[in-house]
Parts: C-alpha cells; structure tokens; sequence
C-alpha cells in the first residue's frame, strides 16, 4: 500500500472547477514532484491534501486512512505537514519562536529539542540568527525557515510548495540539496515546482499537471527524456 | 532620507499655512474661546492660548526637525517665518469678522475671540501683536528642537508637566489642597486659577531636574541592576510588584472620593480593555461589538438581583455574578460560531452588527416585559461583603480591583501558555496556523468566550454601581472607547490596557470642561498617536519589534556570523 494515495479529486472554488480528477501516489521514502504551469492545479492538490481545501469528489488517503473526515489540524497530527507556498513565516516572531510554532501539536521536550538541533545542522544559518525577527531574514532565509518550521512538526510526508520561488539559482540549489538531505532521513516529499529543471532532478518520480488534470506521469528520468517536456518545461527545443 | 543641508523652504511655507489653518480652525469652532478662560497659570497662560498657539509651537519644532542638515541660523529663521506665516490666517480673522458680521455663519466668531487674539488691542495693534507673537514662538518651536537633547527632553517634559498640573489644579486642589500640608503647600504653587507663576517654575524645575538626572544616572542605574545576580533580580521585581500592589490598596485613601469615583470607571473600562485585549491584541479577530457582552453581563445581573418589577431571581450579587460571566460567555462562543469563517473586515462588520441587534433588542418593546424597554432594569443591589454593602466609590474600588487583577493574571497567564501561542499563530497567518496543526475553530471560540467573559464581568459590577440600567448606556461609542484604549496604550500588552484606560477614560472625565470636545480630542489623540507612536503607549515586545526593532535586531545579530 502506497503512503499517500489520492484518487479521482475533483476540487472546486466557488464554480470553477479546479482539480478534474486527479490521481496520484507517492510511495514511503520517494520524492515525488508535480509539475505544471501556474493555474495547472498543483497548488491546490497540496492544499487538499493536508485538508485546508475539501474535495467536492474523490479520495484522500494516508496509509489507507480516508483523510476528508478530518480538519486540516488533526491532519497535521497525522504526519503530514505543508510548507506553504511564498514562504508565510511568522514575520513578527523570531526564528526560535517560528521553529518552536512549527513543534506545535507536540509535547515532548527531548524530541523537539533533538528535532531543533537537526533543523540547525541542515541549516546552519538558522542557528545564526535563531534570535532575529523572521521578517529581517533574506528570501533564502525564510524559505529555510518555513521548511525547517515543517520539519519541526516531525512530519512523515512532507508537502512543500514553490521552494524555489523568488530565490537566486544558487540558493535554489541549496535548498534542492538540502530537500534531498532530508528525504535520506526518512522523510517522504511531495514536491510541486514551476522549477522542472531541478524538480526532476532530484524526485524519484514526478506528474505533470495541465488545466487540473495529469497529463503524464512517469519516474522522473523518463520525464526528463520526454520530448513534450522537454519542449514546454525544460525548454529544450 | 535626505540628507541635503538645504533649508526646504517651500515645505516650510506650507507648513506654516496648515498651523495658521489649525489655529483658525480652532478659534472659529470655540475651542479657543471656551478655554479662553481656564487658566494653566493664573493670569498669564490659559488653555485657549495654548490650543490657539500649541500648534504654531508644534509645527517650528516639527520644521526644525525636518531640515535638520540645514545650518542652525537658517533653521531658526525657517520657525520665524512659519509662526509668521501661520498668524496670517488669524490676521485675516481679526480684519474681517467685524465689517462682515462673521457671527452670521459662523457664531463662534464671537467679541470675546476677537478680544482674546487681538490681545485686548485695537485691530491693527492686535494683529501685529499677534504677528510678532506667533512668529517669536515658531523661532521658539523650531529653537527647542536645536538644543541638544539633553536639554530638550527635559525642557519638553517640564513643560508638558506644568501644563497637566495646571489642568489638572481645581482636581488638585480639591482633592489634597484643604487639609493638613496640602493647605499649606497650596499658595506655594496654585493661584486663584490654575498655577502660580511661582508654582510653574517650581514644577518646571523639579520636573526637568529629575528627568535630566535621569537621563544622566539612569543607565548606570539600570547596568548596575542588570549587574545583580539572578536571585536579587528576582527579589526585586517581586518588592516592586509588591509595593505597587500596596500602592493599589491605599490608592482610595490617598485620591479621595472624586478621584476614586473616576478610577472606578477607568476600572471597569481596564476589565474590558484586558478582555477586548484577548480577542483582538492576542487572537487578531477585530470586534467591534463588543459593548454586547458588557450589556448582557449587566442585564442578566439586573434581572437577577433587581427588587424591583422587572427583578425574577432575587439573588445577591454574588449568586448573580457567576450568571452574568456564564451568560456572556454563551453570547461570545454564539457570536463566535457563524463569523468562524470571517476575517478581517467582514468579521468587524458582523460584530458591529451583533452590538447594535443587542442595544436594539435591550431598546425594544418586544423585550420591554422582561428587561424594561427604554425604562430599564431599576432598584439594582449593591454588592456586599460581609455585612458591608459596597456602596462609596473607595469601597466599590476593591470590587473593581479585585476584578481587574483577576483579570490581569488570566490574561498574562494565557498569554505564555499554549493558548496564547495558539492565538499568536492565528493572528499572524490563520492558513499557516491551521498547517501547524493548530485548531482554528476551538481557539477562536475561546478568544471570544473569555473576552465576553472578562466583559460581562465589567458589566455586572457596572450594574450594580449604579443601581439601574438603561439601554442607552450600551451604545456603540463604548466598544470604539474600548478599541480606542486598547490600541492607545499598546494592542496585545496588559499595562498598555491600563495605561491607555488612564488616558482616554480617565483624563476626559478629569477635564470636565472638553466634554463637548471630547470627541475631537480623542481623534486628535489618536491621530497624533498613530503618526508619532504606532506601537502605542505602552507596547507588546513583538509589536514594538515590528514597527521599530528591526535596526536594532540586525545591528545585535551580526557579530554572531
């Protein structure tokens, strides 16, 4: 049984009809990553999995536990953690307070203490300014900061959104490896990227989503030889 | 910013315009005049003046501090023409409300304004009195701005003590000045009317003295107790905790009964402040309904109690107050419920709605059977304890205090615990809150279940200070006074609640005489406030992080790279 299996979603805002049926699975231990163009749907596919969207249609299901019943925090709970897209850290609060927002539905001293310490080793420049107010922090920052907030929950799955976003190549390559250092700890992703070019290098396997529908799906390496993506993802002509 | 040494003086004749505008302004609707009379020091300041002129003052200094670059020659001669320039207006005043019987449109243009800014002279000497006067003070204005500012602090909160006490001297004086030292110590200071020349120096003097000592010892003050080892720190903060608490308890005995009457309702205010504090300072959820629950604590206390008609359960105050919390506390959580989904505006707007459906409902013949109607809920009983029935101002004070410490320590608590971190993360980003696996739904019902609860509280103590109640007393101006306070003093910080509760409830009932201008004085305040001090009076270390901390942060954080 896959960890993570969503099955036929059909997602609505008000009358558009944003998800058509998308399916998809992502295995314990993958990074698996979707992409598409802006208004494709990745977005909300993430959002309807860890519950802040309910699907109109279709399945939801954690390790073969129907998620739709519960709220979006109780999903949390459960493992599955989203770092939001465009970062939305706690502006206001320092790094310290942001990680420790992010330990929220745990109680265990010690381990968030040990949770804390790993955020630190993968980045250390959190650890630098775990005591500056998190709006002060560059873009490359505050998405180290959102992931390591994620990470904090102790999540099984993690979903994060657009880590590239807005950030300078090197940066974006950073964060890339680091995502890759977290999968080898036994941490699940879900992926979704406009980024194809790095997105598919580092999952496992990846979707391509068009107009609210998979389009294609495939290990990641056989996507990147694909000529349609290649043409209108990677830019290769 | 700029930092050209260029005297910008085209701003600078703007400037001037708008503080002769403001002075017009005032002289023309009244305020000039009616405190025309109210003497700050007898016989040489009064009030009026300073409304007429403050502005003036205000506006040099602001020059001064903009073009701060420029040379000081030219910085001074920048405040002279700006007072200059800001007299205009009021010459113009001066030539023109008698040949066209300005009183016609304008009744406040009145003989006696004319008199007070024509200085008692004919037109033509009395304005240019007022020329050289109001240029001397634009030089003054822009002049307190060059000093250096060890100088200056203590030259501005002099002068700004000597103007509250000479405000504040009838209270004074009626309050320490006919006993014992106080009789003694009057004439050294008070006048007929307000402050002796004398008693100004006086105060000018000990007030700017302290504060320059201050300034000068205060930091090595503080290092050195900063230098204490943990333990006597602590022993510290607890004896002034302590000694402030002792201060509360005497506080009636020193203020006597008007004072302590006045503390009572900033009392009852600080206990809706703290609870509005909780649903819009910690949980972000703008309520601007919130006199409702002030008025269901009070009307389930008057049903409850009242020997009168309308009286059903006959209980004392303290049977009735549990019922009073409980049922605020059901109207918070069925307020709460429909606006789960709301942010923002939307949920301001059904709050707004929520406190008028209850001062209608109050108001109507519907409920009139039951609540009164516009005859309200009379024969209300006092509180007792013991045998004592709480009756004076100082002895309804410990119930309010009490309360209010109550209060106090509840929200403090809250706010470190789990709950207050729940409330920060759903004020900060309520989708990023729910991903931290934070339950929406349960924190905002009790943001607003314990902010109905410490204002239904207020409520019932309200109703029984008074004995009655009538729906006119719920109006909407209390939630906006509440509101008010609270971003007055600091949103999210306890002593900003009382802090700001001193200020816009307390000192409107101290100058009884702005009660018709209140309302423009509370805006002026405000506006002032929010341009000079967004984070309020008395800030929450995260909000003042925001709006001013950030230089500072950086500055501390970088040796650590």
């Amino acid at each position: 049984m896959a960890m993570l299996e969503v099955e036929n979603i059909h997602v609505y805002y008000g009358n558009i009809h944003a998800l058509k049926g998308i399916s998809l699975t992502v295995e314990e231990g993958e990074i698996v990553t979707l992409i598409g163009a802006n208004g494709a749907g990745k977005s909300t596919t993430l959002f309807t999995i860890s519950g802040l969207l309910k699907p109109r249609e279709g399945t939801v299901r954690l390790e073969g536990e129907d998620l739709r019943s519960y709220p979006a925090h109780e999903i949390v709970a459960k493992g599955v953690c989203q770092v939001p897209e465009g970062r939305r850290i706690f502006t206001r609060l320092t790094v310290l307070e942001n990680l420790e927002m992010g330990a929220f539905t745990r109680t265990d001293r010690a381990g968030i203490n040990r949770d804390l310490e790993r955020v630190f080793k993968l980045f250390p420049r959190l650890e630098e300014r775990r005591n500056q107010v998190g709006g002060t922090l560059s873009g490359g920052e505050q998405q180290m900061l959102a992931i390591g907030r994620a990470l904090m929950a102790r999540p099984r799955l993690l979903l994060l959104d657009e880590p590239s976003m807005g950030l300078a190549p090197m940066l974006v390559e950073g964060i890339f490896e680091t995502i890759q250092d977290i999968n080898r700890e036994g941490t699940t992703v879900l992926l979704v990227e406009q980024n194809a070019q790095m997105a598919l290098q580092v999952a496992h396997r990846g979707y391509v989503l068009e107009t609210g529908q998979i389009a294609l799906s495939d290990t990641a390496a056989n996507l990147r030889q694909n000529e349609m993506v290649q043409k209108v993802y990677l830019g290769i002509t | 910013m700029e930092t050209s040494t260029r005297f910008n003086w085209r701003e600078s004749v703007r400037m001037g315009l708008i503080a002769g505008v403001i002075a017009l302004s005032l002289s023309l609707i009244g305020l000039v005049e009616t405190f025309g009379g109210r003497d700050i020091i007898g016989g040489v300041v009064s009030l009026g003046q300073i409304f007429l002129f403050g502005a003036i003052m205000g506006v040099g200094y602001f020059s001064a501090q903009r073009n701060l670059n420029a040379r000081a020659g030219v910085n001074l001669l920048g405040g002279l023409l700006i007072g200059v320039l800001a007299s205009l207006p009021l010459v113009v005043l001066i030539f023109v409300a008698e040949p066209i019987n300005l009183r016609q449109f304008l009744p406040n243009a009145s003989p006696a304004l004319l008199e007070l800014i024509t200085f008692g002279q004919e037109q033509v000497t009395g304005a240019l009195i007022m020329v050289a006067v109001c240029g001397v003070l634009g030089l003054i204005g822009a002049g307190i701005y060059l000093l250096p500012s060890r100088l200056r602090r203590p030259l501005l909160i002099g002068l700004l003590l000597v103007l509250l006490i000479g405000l504040l001297s009838e209270i004074i004086i009626l309050a320490w000045g006919n006993k014992g030292l106080g009789l003694k110590i009057r004439p050294l200071i008070f006048a007929a009317k307000g402050l002796s020349i004398r008693g100004a120096l006086l105060v000018f003097l000990v007030v700017a003295g302290l504060n320059a000592a201050w300034s000068s010892q205060g930091d090595r003050v503080r290092q050195r107790l900063d230098a204490l080892p943990s333990g006597q720190q602590r022993a510290f903060r607890w004896s002034s905790l302590i000694l402030g608490l002792v201060i509360l308890l005497f506080l009636p005995m020193i203020l006597r009964t008007y004072l302590t009457e006045v503390i009572d309702n900033v009392g009852l205010y600080v206990l809706m402040g703290l609870g509005l504090n909780i649903v819009v300072g910690f949980a972000g959820l703008l309520d601007l309904g919130y006199v409702a629950f002030f008025a269901i604590g009070a009307y389930t206390m008057g049903v409850l109690t009242s020997q009168g008609d309308l009286g059903v359960g006959g209980m004392s105050f303290w049977m009735a107050l549990p019922f009073a919390v409980l049922a605020s506390v059901m109207a918070g959580i069925i307020l709460g419920v429909p606006v789960l989904r709301m942010r923002g505006d939307y949920l301001a707007i059904v709050t707004l709605g929520f406190g008028e459906i209850i001062r209608i409902l109050a108001l109507s013949d519907f409920l009139a059977p039951v609540i009164g109607g516009a005859q309200g809920i009379l024969k209300i009983p006092k509180a007792r304890i013991g045998g004592v029935e709480l009756v004076a101002p100082e002895q309804l004070y410990y119930l309010i205090l009490g309360a209010c410490l109550i209060a106090a320590y509840v929200s403090w608590r809250l706010r470190d615990s789990r709950l207050g971190r729940q409330w920060m993360a759903m004020r900060e980003d309520e989708d990023v809150a729910q991903a931290m696996g934070i339950d929406l739904v349960q924190t905002k019902l009790l943001a607003f279940a314990i902010g109905a609860a410490f204002s239904g509280m207020s409520g019932a103590i309200f109703a029984s200070k008074l004995s009655s109640i009538f729906p006119h007393s719920f109006n909407l101006l209390i939630s906006i006074n509440v509101l008010s306070l609270i971003i007055l003093g600091g949103i999210g910080s306890l002593p900003g609640v009382v802090v700001g509760a001193l200020i816009l409830v307390g000192l409107p009932e101290l100058l009884r005489e702005f009660a018709e201008y209140r309302l423009l004085m509370y805006g002026a305040l405000l506006i002032v406030m929010m341009i000079v001090r967004p984070e309020g009076f008395w800030p929450e270390a995260t909000r003042k992080r925001e709006l001013h901390g950030y230089e500072e942060l950086e500055a501390k954080a970088v040796p650590a790279e």
